[in-house]
């Protein structure tokens, strides 16, 4: 069994099932922490990483090294967690509403309780999830995972110019719930000079 | 210039991908709502950014889930591909009793044609 990575995608793409398992196991963690942070909650994260992995194992050969295969992985989980969205918002009413927050009430899985980081950070961490998902989808994407725009266009089914209006209304909503209140200012004070 | 019309720009400014005018950067240099509007997207950003390194650990049970996921479909592919194997192994048997009988067909019709010119 190949250790490299780069070894064990030609491994996979030559058909060795047990190269695409070990890489499985050196990515579930990362994909399902993305998925998580997509659908913020446990049990729509799980679907999606196991569908993510589903369509990485049909569409390996196809991977071209272009990008890195966290970054095509990432992607793919992206485009997951789009179809799994949309087809639950189909279904299901109550999340119909994008600026219904859709934290997870469980605490052992609640990112921001898990994280030993910053109050900053974990009061970030609660404004993503009160972030409509689609607008936390794009700024989780281009400013968590650094995909361009073009490739979150691509997964996410908009347009270039939908993501960017999306990445600036999401990063604004998440700059104002961080600091506008917190320092008690009014968000639309401004003047002229 | 007023801050609204600077307020877009100041976020891709915070990410490297805007660089602001002589204008607007003169504004920015005497305006402090402006400057802690880019303050605070320069922090946000990067708090964003540090969650990249934070891993969150799965329940137990989705790595064995997806292996087995994976495990189905690898399955199911080999079976499609028996499938379809045979059918084409099928399709090649018909066209080649297909091509044969239209073998027999010409070879019987030349043999009646010159036992008719014989006789």
């Amino acid at each position: 069994m190949p250790q490299d990575v780069a070894d064990l995608i030609a491994a996979a793409q030559d058909g060795d099932r047990g190269a695409f398992d070990e890489l499985v196991r050196r990515t579930y963690a990362d994909t399902y922490t993305l998925a998580y942070r997509l659908t913020g909650n446990e049990e729509d994260a799980r679907d999606v990483a196991q569908e993510a992995y589903l369509r990485a194992y049909r569409a390996i050969k196809r991977f071209r090294g272009d990008a890195q295969f966290s970054t095509w992985l990432y992607r793919i989980t992206a485009n997951c967690a789009a179809t799994h969205l949309g087809r639950r918002s189909r279904h299901r009413h109550d999340v119909l509403d994008d600026s219904a927050p859709v934290a997870d009430p469980r605490t052992d899985h609640d990112p921001q309780l898990r994280a030993d980081a910053s109050d900053l950070r974990n009061r970030l961490a609660r404004a993503l999830d009160d972030l409509p998902p689609r607008l936390r989808a794009v700024v989780v994407l281009r400013d968590v995972y650094d995909l361009s725009h073009e490739a979150i266009a691509a997964e996410l089914g908009i347009s270039e110019s939908a993501a960017k209006v999306r990445l600036h209304r999401a990063r604004n909503k998440l700059r104002e719930q961080l600091f506008a209140r917190r320092d008690g200012r009014d968000a639309g004070t401004s003047r002229a000079v | 210039m007023r801050c609204e019309e600077l307020s877009p720009e100041l976020s891709q400014v915070a990410d490297g991908s805007v660089r602001l005018g002589r204008n607007q950067r003169r504004h920015v240099e005497r305006c402090l709502h402006c400057q802690a509007e880019l303050v605070q997207h320069r922090k946000l950003l990067r708090a964003l950014r540090s969650m990249r390194t934070e891993v969150l650990e799965p329940a137990p049970g989705l790595l064995a889930d997806i292996l087995a996921g994976l495990e189905g479909a690898g399955e199911r592919h080999a079976v499609r591909s028996l499938l379809s194997g045979r059918r084409i192994a099928y399709l090649g048997g018909l066209a080649a009793a297909t091509a044969a009988g239209a073998v027999g067909a010409v070879v019987f019709t030349s043999r009646t044609r010159r036992a008719r010119l014989a006789g």
